[in-house]
């Protein structure tokens, strides 16, 4: 009860805010999350500006020789066919955003839908999706996403959708709890007995209130999507080459990895300073919000 | 004067357990009927109170003239419309008409909206988009007594008193011919509850509804109903006249019910009561009269023989069910009422 | 109880048959054909057709799904595309290296993690314990792979401390090789699960009889091994059931990383050839082992906690 309180837009304050104010007071007492909201900041804003950051052509062939160590003009280096690590690295910021930012969404929204139907409809249809659900998590997620690709082609494309399936049944599963308890509530029945449909119930009086946990819950989740992300490129199932991505810098890094560590450091440092940032703003947001979040899945 | 509502032999079950289990555990009827075969009527304008301990089935009835539960068997109607079958789009036009008060005041009302939403969703729901929404809103408030600026506020941050003003005004905002009342005073501070009453009973006056109270507060039966049933077990054990009731009841549960509520306080509610024993469960319900398991004048054939409803022979009106109703004038020398009309039914 | 399990059967075997199912649809959802996808364009219209005869395709899809399933019931997944020799021999010989990986990585981890849980539990909001809140969620966030390519980089390509790729031969040897990829899983458990025992610690600490026990002066450790332990490892124990499918995804790219044998390696190989009986068969055998392991850590916890039966 107390994480829908919080959530609450007019809990504290009636006015939005004078919300944030109330949020933001707890936050910054948050070291790790304070952290991890200026490592966030910093990656979105690289990778919004990327084009201006970069100093050569991320793609061009032989800018600089073979596998160089970092000097004023290649500051992190060469990578085996003599591109520039640094533009790659930067514009490299992009992909995993981009993946987490699609992927997500989409199993968000899905998952709320495939939620509503199994916590409101009739008890068969929730049983046969609590079937379904508990299915694709029985998949080992990269077994199965490998599968996929192996099914459709490495591209992003693929990443992408296999993220989205995987990630869905957990949010289902929350928000199908949620609108299970709520569908009992009183308010739900006075709603009903003034004659007002399904769609109107499922749209402004359950809705609204499994939003707010489900949108931490998939922020929690964002690192595991980076991490996904890296590890299928890193694999070279996941973005076509020439594309920089760091997953796939941290495998060319890999494959020279007796001949210069500097690939392994332009492509590994930037995954775990994006997965630690996330995290760390993950579980300040959650702390705050809702600390029990994760017990009832 | 006409039936507004009328209901027949109503019969609701609900299952205890899942068929697998019923079948591990050899249950052969994994269910329970929480209201088992009642029949009454609200006329146009009249209050009626249904009177029963917690369990007894009363909330349920409750539910299902709204819709939020199905019946087994059985027949409701309204306004000499048969509605039990009705569903979605076909129920709509009937539940314009009436309205239903839930227990929680606050708890009733959907979190997420303001006042002056939760106010106009009625309109939304029926779809009259030509009302002016903040007209409405604003005149609805006046009519509980909130003044213009409680529009603005979320449910949880109105007091218990409050939300159930905004309660009635929303249930009364398509002015509907009935309005269920499910413990209308349930949570509320004793000076708060007189007040929900008198603005309850006013605009009962300017409006003309007729209002179905469900309660366990004698006292708000005995002010505001013209008629009253008493529940047990998911029957109707006694039904009359509130007037009547009070005066001569004649069932020894009413007379139990009666009998622990003193007269002046407003607090007392039937959970005080002492009535020897334990409410028997739905699941394993006693032979012949089912009260008979806690009632003082139980004789051997009360555990055998399941009393019919008799009336009273001065109040056709006023009927029971009891193999030796009360009679208000003991004939000395018999320890305990005598039996007046066992065996005969008014057929009702 | 014994109601749940039968029902806690009963899903699994569900989940198992609709797993089955859905891994059948997904094969036959692919555009284009099977066989011309799987023998390149060069395949001669003979060779097409013997593939399609093999894998039944020329039969309807009702049909194909039940050939399959009773194919999986006598234990068939299918011909290797390449040697021909059965799916089933070649995951099977694959997979016992991918379970002592897991097994030897989980071990370690636990061995370091319900100390390190305890102690922080114990000295709450000590130095210790404020370190290894941040260490720990952050050994949580950093993918296994990463931490994998790190290990090799310093402690075989730099240090030259331990070998970098293979399995080794022989006991000594194999234990060896199993030191970098086993930290790389590990890693991330120490965190997980010190971060576990610390919470149910704190909520058995906070119990009765626990406080019962201190105030009869019996010490602080005695209370925590003999008494609060055993209660405080259960959310552990059970937590371990549902890990078996993060341990086998990160064992997929540490197999990779290190050239160790394993079913990870195999399907990333199988992708990279289009061997799809392989990479079915992989996917197939994992997804039996993570339901047995979920349900296994399902019963057990109905066992030791009555409340769970209720729900399902």
């Amino acid at each position: 009860m107390m994480s829908v309180e919080a959530i609450r837009p007019e809990a504290n304050d009636a006015t939005a805010v004078g919300a944030f104010r109330t949020f933001w007071g707890q936050f910054r007492k948050n070291r790790l999350g304070m952290l991890g909201a200026v490592l966030v900041v910093l990656i979105a804003a690289i990778a919004i500006f990327a084009p201006l950051i970069v100093t050569h052509d991320p793609i061009r062939i032989m800018v600089g020789p073979r596998l160089a160590a970092p000097s004023l003009d290649f500051l992190l280096g060469t990578d085996q066919l003599g591109r520039d690590t640094f533009s790659r690295t930067i514009l490299g910021s992009r992909i995993p955003l981009f993946v987490a930012f699609a992927s997500l969404g989409s199993s968000l929204a899905v998952g709320l839908v495939l939620g509503l139907i199994a916590g409101f409809g009739p008890r068969w249809l929730d049983n046969l999706l609590l079937l379904f659900f508990d299915t694709i998590r029985s998949f080992p997620s990269i077994i199965f996403a490998l599968a996929l690709i192996a099914l459709l082609g490495p591209s992003l494309a693929s990443v992408i959708l296999v993220i989205a399936i995987t990630s869905m049944p957990i949010y289902a599963r929350v928000v199908r709890t949620q609108t299970e308890g709520l569908r009992n509530s009183e308010y739900i029945a006075a709603e009903r007995s003034m004659g007002a449909g399904t769609t109107r119930i499922l749209a402004v009086h359950i809705l609204p209130n499994v939003l707010g946990p489900l949108v931490i819950l998939v922020s929690m989740d964002v690192p595991a999507v980076i991490a996904v992300e890296a590890g299928l490129s890193f694999l070279g199932m996941g973005v076509r080459p020439p594309t920089p991505d760091w997953g796939a810098i941290l495998n060319d890094g890999y494959s020279y990895i007796d001949q210069t560590p500097w690939l392994v450091f332009a492509g590994g440092v930037p995954i775990v300073l994006a997965t630690l940032g996330f995290t760390f703003l993950g579980e300040a947001l959650r702390e705050i919000f809702d600390p029990k979040l994760r017990k009832d899945l | 004067m006409s039936a507004l509502l009328r209901v027949e032999d109503l019969l609701v079950r609900f299952r205890t357990m899942g068929p697998l289990k019923a079948l591990a555990t050899g249950t052969r009827a994994p269910f329970i009927d929480a209201v088992c075969g009642v029949s009454f009527e609200i006329r146009k304008g009249e209050t009626l109170a249904l009177v029963g301990e917690s369990g007894s089935g009363k909330s349920t009835i409750a539910r299902t003239i709204i819709g939020l539960q199905r019946a087994v068997s059985g027949s409701i109607s309204f306004d000499g419309q048969e509605i039990e079958e009705l569903t979605g789009a076909e129920r709509k036009p009937y539940l314009r008409r009436m309205a239903m008060m839930f227990q929680d005041p606050v708890g009733s009302l959907s979190p997420r909206l303001t006042v002056r939403s939760l106010l106009t969703e009625p309109f939304r729901i029926h779809g009259l988009k030509d009302r002016d929404a903040e007209g409405e809103a604003e005149r609805l408030l006046r009519m509980v007594g909130l003044s213009a600026e409680f529009a603005r506020r979320y449910p949880h941050q109105l007091s218990g008193g409050q939300a159930r003003r905004v309660g009635i005004a929303r249930a009364l905002a398509l002015s509907p011919d009935l309005l269920i009342a499910d413990e209308p005073t349930a949570g509320l501070d004793v000076s708060v509850q007189g007040e929900v009453l008198n603005l309850l009973a006013r605009l009962q006056n300017e409006l003309g509804m007729a209002i179905l109270i469900i309660t366990h507060n004698l006292n708000v039966v005995r002010h505001m109903t013209d008629r009253m049933a008493i529940m047990y077990l998911g029957r109707f054990i006694e039904v009359g006249s509130t007037e009547r009731i009070f005066d001569q009841p004649r069932h020894p549960y009413t007379e139990a019910l009666l009998a622990a509520n003193p007269e002046p306080d407003p607090d007392a509610v039937l959970n005080r009561i002492e009535l020897k024993g334990e409410v028997p469960s739905l699941m394993r319900r006693p032979s012949g009269c089912e009260f008979h398991t806690r009632c003082r004048y139980a004789q051997d054939i009360c555990s055998r023989i399941f009393p019919e409803p008799s009336t009273s022979p001065d109040d056709p009106e006023h009927s029971f069910r009891c193999h030796f109703p009360i009679q208000r004038e003991v004939i000395s020398g018999f320890g305990r009422p005598h039996h007046t009309s066992f065996g005969t039914s008014d057929g009702d | 109880m014994w109601l749940y399990f039968a029902k806690r059967t009963i899903l699994a075997v569900a989940i198992i048959a609709v797993a089955v199912t859905l891994l059948f649809l997904m094969i036959m959802a692919v555009p284009g054909d099977p066989a011309v996808v799987m023998l390149g364009p060069r395949a001669t219209p003979e060779m097409k057709a013997l593939l399609h005869q093999q894998m039944g395709l020329d039969k309807p899809l009702v049909v194909q799904i039940v050939t399959f399933f009773g194919g999986l019931l006598h234990g068939n997944l299918g011909f290797d595309v390449f040697s021909q020799r059965p799916v089933a021999d070649i995951v099977f010989e694959q997979l016992p290296f991918t379970l002592e990986l897991i097994l030897i990585s989980i071990l370690w981890a636990v061995v370091i993690a319900v100390p390190l849980g305890c102690y922080s539990a114990v000295r709450r909001n000590s130095l210790v314990d404020q370190v290894a809140g941040v260490v720990t969620v952050a050994t949580i966030a950093i993918p296994s792979f990463v931490m994998a390519v790190y290990a090799l980089l310093i402690f075989a390509v730099t240090l030259r401390w331990l070998p970098a790729i293979g399995a080794g031969n022989g006991l000594w040897d194999g234990l060896i090789h199993l030191i970098l990829p086993a930290f790389a899983i590990g890693i991330g458990w120490v965190g997980y699960i010190s971060r576990l025992v610390r919470a149910s610690m704190l909520e058995v600490l906070g119990e009765n009889h626990i406080r019962m026990a201190s105030s009869f002066g019996i010490s602080e450790w005695r209370i925590v091994a003999r008494y609060a332990l055993p209660l405080a490892i259960l959310p552990t124990v059970t937590i371990l059931g549902v890990g078996i499918a993060w341990l086998l995804s990160s064992a997929v790219f540490i197999e990779v990383v290190f050239a160790r044998p394993g079913i990870g390696a195999l399907i990333v190989n199988a992708v990279n050839t289009r061997n799809y009986p392989i990479v079915m068969g992989v996917v197939l055998v994992t997804t039996f082992l993570i339901v047995a392991a979920t349900t296994l850590s399902d019963v057990v916890n109905a066992l030791l906690d009555p409340r769970t039966r209720e729900k399902l």
